[in-house]
């Protein structure tokens, strides 16, 4: 997903109860809100049967507002709310095939690596297969610099995050 | 106590003391009409075989409106269940509880395209609170429990409980679960928060031109005695959304009616003029606010609603109060009359009381044929102000906001928010049933109450006497009015034609119909109407140039109301 430098990041997290249902009950609420998504992330929490699901949209604070508004009616929407972009830790992982055929590029590319504390996580003759885990600009800039050599494929996970400090829950 | 899902699914509706059940079986919920023959005898559950499932979610919905319980409607697997739709879409626009239990093909046949297979809890959920499919028979009686508690606590609203036939055959132990948690939810005690009563008792106190905006909210928490205290204590005019008609009695001197698109010229220049609005239960729709921008621009608005995603999401409030209506109203009259704080007359006043003298003569206009204005004054000095009155959709509707007079809140039922045309009379004979011994008359119009006139058959077999009041212009008179208003009269598929005959159609079915061409055969037929044991329908023959007006032309801000088309 292009990152959009139009409005402000949000972070949205919201706890969730699992149940079949719940992700198709969020993503249609912010479709016909008309709110637009630029990631969303679901996974397993701490707590059994609960599940996190972590949106970043742009928008002004108002919009966001009442998109947080509108999910927290779900009723198995258990806990919902912005993240403090500045107290907050949140990384994203994007893996890339990259061609790399002739042996100088691969040596920038390694360096590259090197210098972004990515991994490769597979080799072939003429291509390789780079892991990074970061914040999204840094994942941005350093697939910038691979575009001169040439992104076969790639997949971004999109965020996730928690926010500073020692507390749960986000209370 | 070992017993079928279905039986179970029967066993929950009588804890929830369902007595009224309007549906059609079809295929997958073969087991569950089983289970409701079997306990015919001391259910006490009656079921009303509705013609078309649309009817039957009106009808629960007009139900669930007029008697203040949720509403209980049912319909097969696929097409019975797509049926339910728009009945769901208007319950959820206007707040009602409406639970909808739909059959679904067994679990193993589900995303299998099997026959009358139709995915209704993903189609459902965004027009409902809630839509869930149980998966098992033992999460029958929580499931049904949940559905109840979400469609009848904080803002109300339809909920989908999808059972797949398989599993109303499994057996189960019936323990009928009265606390359930569903994720987040929590029943809100709907006290306001006394820092934002601080701020609005502030802003009260300080307004000279106070206008209140009362919504569906009010009805629903039946707050219309604090409304008019609070009117009354502030001596602020009352314009009420078309949800909210009827929160105030509209013979009341400090009633203004609707404010809005097709709301009367005092609400509307009120709205426009005022330094406070004070909003409650109501949600700033378009129709109801006009040029979005322009809205309120000359006043502070306090904002008070039961919903928290209602505050700002139209307009901006200066202060939000999310509480129920009745609470935050008593809690606000409460304080102004400890503070002594009671008012007189004042320049907003009599500005007011010169601002509806100037329309009187504007709305008695007449042209040739039958004026709806009249047939509206005619029919509320007939029937008693307990009557409840139903509407379609369309001009009948506005007809009946702009000039039949409320007198009782909860005595008007439309469907406000959809607009969904076929609403009235089904909803006319769901209020009856809920309230058999009062008198029930639908105004609607020749296109709306052909949309949903088959349940007439309804009306007739299970004796459900309501009074359908067709205006009948003989075209899809609002689009045609905007045609003529918008498209220099450019008549685009609105002439409807001369058929059918509608006291022909009547009494096709066994009911009575009468075709009225004064305004005393018209009040006659009215009086027929409180007396008739049989459903009636009073055909009133209008011309298709009458227009409602005044309007608010689409875009406009509300003090740029046309009076003539």
């Amino acid at each position: 997903m292009a990152e959009d430098t139009r409005a402000e990041l949000s972070i949205i997290y919201a706890l969730v109860e699992d149940r079949p249902g719940v992700l198709f009950k969020v993503t249609s609420l912010i479709r016909r809100r008309g709110f637009n998504i630029e990631t969303i992330t679901v996974g397993s929490t701490e707590k059994e049967r609960v599940s996190r699901i972590t949106i970043t949209t742009r928008g002004d604070a108002r919009i966001v507002e009442q998109l947080i508004k509108q999910l927290d009616k779900i009723p198995e929407v258990m806990k919902i709310g912005e993240l403090d972009l500045n107290d907050t830790v949140f990384r994203e992982l994007a893996i890339l095939k990259v061609s790399a055929q002739d042996s100088a590029k691969r040596q920038d590319i390694y360096n590259y690596i090197s210098i972004f504390r990515a991994k490769v996580v597979d080799v072939s003759k003429d291509s390789l297969i780079i892991e990074i885990v970061g914040n999204p600009k840094k994942i941005t800039a350093f697939l910038d610099l691979m575009k001169g050599y040439g992104i076969i494929e790639l997949a971004r996970t999109g965020i996730v995050a928690l926010p500073r400090g020692g507390k749960a829950g986000h209370d | 106590m070992r017993l079928s899902g279905a039986r179970a699914v029967v066993e929950s509706l009588k804890k929830e003391k369902v007595e009224v059940i309007f549906g059609i079986p079809g295929g997958s919920t073969i087991p569950l009409y089983d289970a409701l023959y079997e306990t015919s005898k001391d259910s006490g559950i009656r079921h009303i075989l509705a013609r078309h499932e649309q009817c039957a979610a009106h009808m629960a919905d007009g139900y669930a409106r007029a008697k203040g319980v949720p509403g209980v409607c049912t319909a097969t697997s696929g097409p019975g269940a797509t049926n339910l739709i728009t009945g769901l879409a208007v319950a959820y626009m206007d707040s009602s509880a409406v639970v909808a239990i739909t059959g679904q093909v067994p679990r193993q046949m589900i995303g299998k395209d099997a026959f009358q297979e139709a995915d209704i809890v993903g189609i459902a959920t965004p027009i409902t609170k809630y839509a869930i499919q149980v998966n098992s028979a033992s999460a029958i009686s929580e499931t049904i429990r949940t559905a109840f508690l979400l469609a009848s606590t904080n803002r109300h609203g339809p909920v989908v409980v999808d059972i797949p036939k398989d599993v109303m055959y499994e057996e189960v132990d019936m323990d009928y679960a009265e606390n359930v948690k569903i994720g987040g939810y929590t029943v809100r005690s709907g006290e306001p928060h006394p820092y934002s009563i601080k701020r609005a008792l502030g802003l009260m106190i300080g307004s000279e031109r106070p206008l209140i905006i009362s919504g569906g909210g009010v009805i629903a928490s039946k707050a219309s005695e604090e409304l008019i205290r609070l009117a009354e204590l502030m001596m602020a005019p009352v314009a009420t959304t078309l949800m909210g008609k009827g929160s105030i009695p509209e013979n009341h001197p400090l009633s203004l009616g609707m404010v809005g698109m097709h709301g009367k010229g005092e609400a509307n220049i009120a709205a426009e003029e005022a330094d406070l609005i004070i909003a409650v239960g109501m949600r700033f729709n378009d129709r109801t606010i006009g040029k979005m921008d322009r809205f309120g621009m000359n006043a502070k608005i306090i904002h008070i609603d039961i919903d928290p995603a209602e505050i700002g999401k139209n307009i901006r409030a200066d202060v939000p109060i999310v509480a129920d209506a009745k609470k935050a109203l008593s809690t606000i009259t409460a304080r102004l009359s400890e503070m002594g704080s009671k008012r007189g007359e004042s320049e907003w006043t009599k500005r007011i009381r010169s601002l509806k003298e100037s329309f009187v003569e504007n709305y008695k206009r007449e042209n040739k044929g039958m004026s709806p204005g009249r047939l509206m004054k005619i029919l509320r000095d007939v029937i008693p102000k307990s009557a409840i009155v139903t509407t379609g959709v369309g001009q009948n509707q506005m007809w009946a906001a702009l000039h039949f007079e409320v007198l009782e809140a909860g005595t008007f039922i439309t469907s406000g928010g959809l607009g969904a045309m076929g609403f009235g009379f089904p909803a006319s004979l769901g209020a009856k049933v809920a309230c058999p011994g009062r008198h029930v008359f639908n105004i609607d119009g020749d296109g709306s109450f052909i949309m949903t006139e088959q349940d007439l058959a309804t009306a007739v077999s299970e004796s459900i006497p309501t009074v359908t009041i067709v205006m009948d212009n003989r075209v899809l008179g609002m689009v045609r009015q905007w045609q003529c208003m918008f498209c220099e009269e450019r008549y685009s598929s609105i002439d409807l034609g001369k058929v059918p005959d509608f006291v022909k159609l009547a009494e096709a079915y066994g009911a009575e119909g009468v075709r009225v061409e004064t305004y005393s055969e018209f009040e006659k037929a009215v009086r027929k109407g409180l007396k008739t044991e049989l459903p009636l329908v009073i055909d009133v023959p209008i011309a298709m140039d009458e227009k409602v007006l005044p309007m608010v032309p689409p875009g406009k801000s509300l003090k740029e109301v046309v009076w003539f088309g």
